[in-house]
């Protein structure tokens, strides 16, 4: 279960999060939309302490943290229960797909090597890429190299996957196979808060929709009601300005 | 003018090969220590840890700063007037001492440049799944910046090679320095040198090969 209460960023005087209350149950999932530089990204990155939020708790599993008094094992301990897939990928460019996946369990889990290696291959066979484990991110697609980065963060075995825009930066082409693939891990009840403006998404695998604007949690709800009774004027704008380039 | 006496040169070649192991040990030994030492700065500048930041700043300053040579005599003869325990200290020992330094000091800044380079969201991306930054930089910022950083390494190794021939000076004998014996000896300066300069420049062709041989090893990685 993860819970953030009061949680706040600010980057100087501009205010990027303002205050979000929210609770998720295990095995839930959360896609959260809204206009860009709302925000959405800078709260999956707090929860990843990839940004020191400014005000507030978290709660991830049985760890809770105030975020201002967060010792360095603390955010470590918070790190290691959340797992982040990146709009770039950002896979270790010295790192064949196998060691990519491989490396939490080496490195920060201390498995032997032998076992990490099973484990890694056993994620590259889910994700569908079991012939690709000697492969260096250079020799791969875009779609390939987002599921080995969705593999890297399925082998964290954290309590939940923060996706950060996993599509914006791939061609169309490789689009619906790391959807997929997020589709798969849902199925599987996975914990996961996706930030996407990919609607159909959205509406096809989320159990809450979560508009963001401002910093601010505005409206959520199911997938039906968000989509197709909004109540927020807000909400309702960017849905009709999204839905008219993106349509679900 | 004579022409080159090349029997003299022919049998001082063995002569000034025995030389060599001495001056490849200095040189050795010193990159050895330098780049740990570089290492270490580079790491503690990138990450900006206070006091140790400042302290290496001004120690780069100074060793980028002043002639090699300087630095070798201050520490050959300079520094056991200050600390009495130093008097033991012997040329070898003070040669291997400046290049270490000397050389750390622009290593570091090009170690430090090549880790800055590592694309960000890598770093975010080992710091994501719980790495601890020394973890980070072990695993996946210094293997990447070596590979950057490694033709700008090779130079300075090739330089320190040559400059070990400074170590003369403070009475060693390596290969410079038996050189400028067996010319005192014969007269046939020209013949001498030319000989020790042979050897010098083939032994950094041999490195250059190296070089070579390393990037494309380490730029497998990066190829489609």
């Amino acid at each position: 279960m993860i819970k953030l209460e009061s949680l706040s960023k600010h980057f100087g005087k501009t205010i990027v999060l303002d205050g979000i209350d929210l609770t998720i149950e295990k095995g839930e999932i959360v896609v959260i939309i809204g206009p860009s530089g709302t925000g959405k990204s800078t709260l999956l990155r707090c929860l990843n302490f990839l940004e020191q939020p400014t005000t507030g708790t978290m709660t991830v599993g049985d760890l809770t943290v105030d975020v201002n008094r967060a010792s360095r094992a603390e955010i470590l301990s918070m790190r290691r229960r959340t797992a982040f897939v990146f709009q770039n990928y950002a896979l270790f460019a010295n790192k064949t797909a196998l060691q990519n996946i491989a490396e939490r369990l080496l490195v920060v889990d201390k498995w032997p090597k032998e076992k990490a290696n099973k484990r890694a291959r056993e994620i590259l066979q889910q994700i569908g890429l079991g012939d690709k484990a000697d492969a260096y991110p250079a020799a791969m697609s875009g779609g390939q190299q987002q599921r080995v980065g969705i593999g890297r963060a399925m082998a964290t075995g954290a309590e939940v996957i923060l996706f950060d825009e996993p599509t914006s930066s791939l061609d169309p082409e490789w689009v619906e196979e790391v959807l997929g693939l997020m589709k798969q891990l849902a199925a599987e009840r996975q914990t996961m808060m996706v930030v996407t403006h990919e609607m159909s998404f959205a509406r096809d695998v989320a159990d809450r929709v979560i508009f963001i604007d401002g910093g601010r949690i505005v409206e959520q709800g199911p997938p039906s009601e968000i989509f197709y009774n909004p109540k927020d004027p807000r909400t309702k704008d960017f849905l009709k300005k999204i839905l008219a380039t993106n349509p679900v | 003018m004579d022409v080159l006496n090349v029997e003299y040169m022919v049998g001082l070649i063995p002569v000034l090969l025995g030389y060599l192991p001495l001056t490849l040990q200095l040189a050795g030994t010193g990159m050895v220590l330098a780049l740990i030492l570089a290492c270490l700065f580079a790491v503690v500048r990138v990450l900006r840890i206070p006091v140790l930041n400042q302290l290496t700043i001004v120690f780069i300053s100074f060793f980028r700063g002043t002639p090699l040579l300087v630095q070798l005599f201050l520490f050959y003869y300079g520094l056991p007037q200050l600390v009495s325990a130093l008097t033991v200290i012997d040329g070898i020992t003070a040669t291997i001492m400046g290049l270490t330094m000397h050389f750390s000091a622009y290593m570091a800044e090009s170690i430090r440049a090549a880790i800055v380079g590592v694309d960000r969201s890598q770093t975010e991306a080992a710091l994501s799944i719980g790495m601890t930054n020394g973890q980070m930089m072990r695993r996946i910022v210094l293997p990447q910046a070596t590979r950057v950083a490694l033709p700008t390494l090779m130079n300075y190794f090739i330089d320190m090679i040559k400059a070990t021939s400074l170590a003369f000076t403070l009475g060693v004998t390596e290969l410079m320095g038996a050189t400028q014996k067996e010319a005192a000896g014969s007269f046939l300066y020209f013949e001498a040198f030319i000989v020790a300069a042979v050897i010098y420049w083939i032994v950094v062709e041999m490195l250059s090969k190296l070089q070579h041989y390393l990037e494309i090893r380490l730029n497998k990685a990066y190829s489609r």
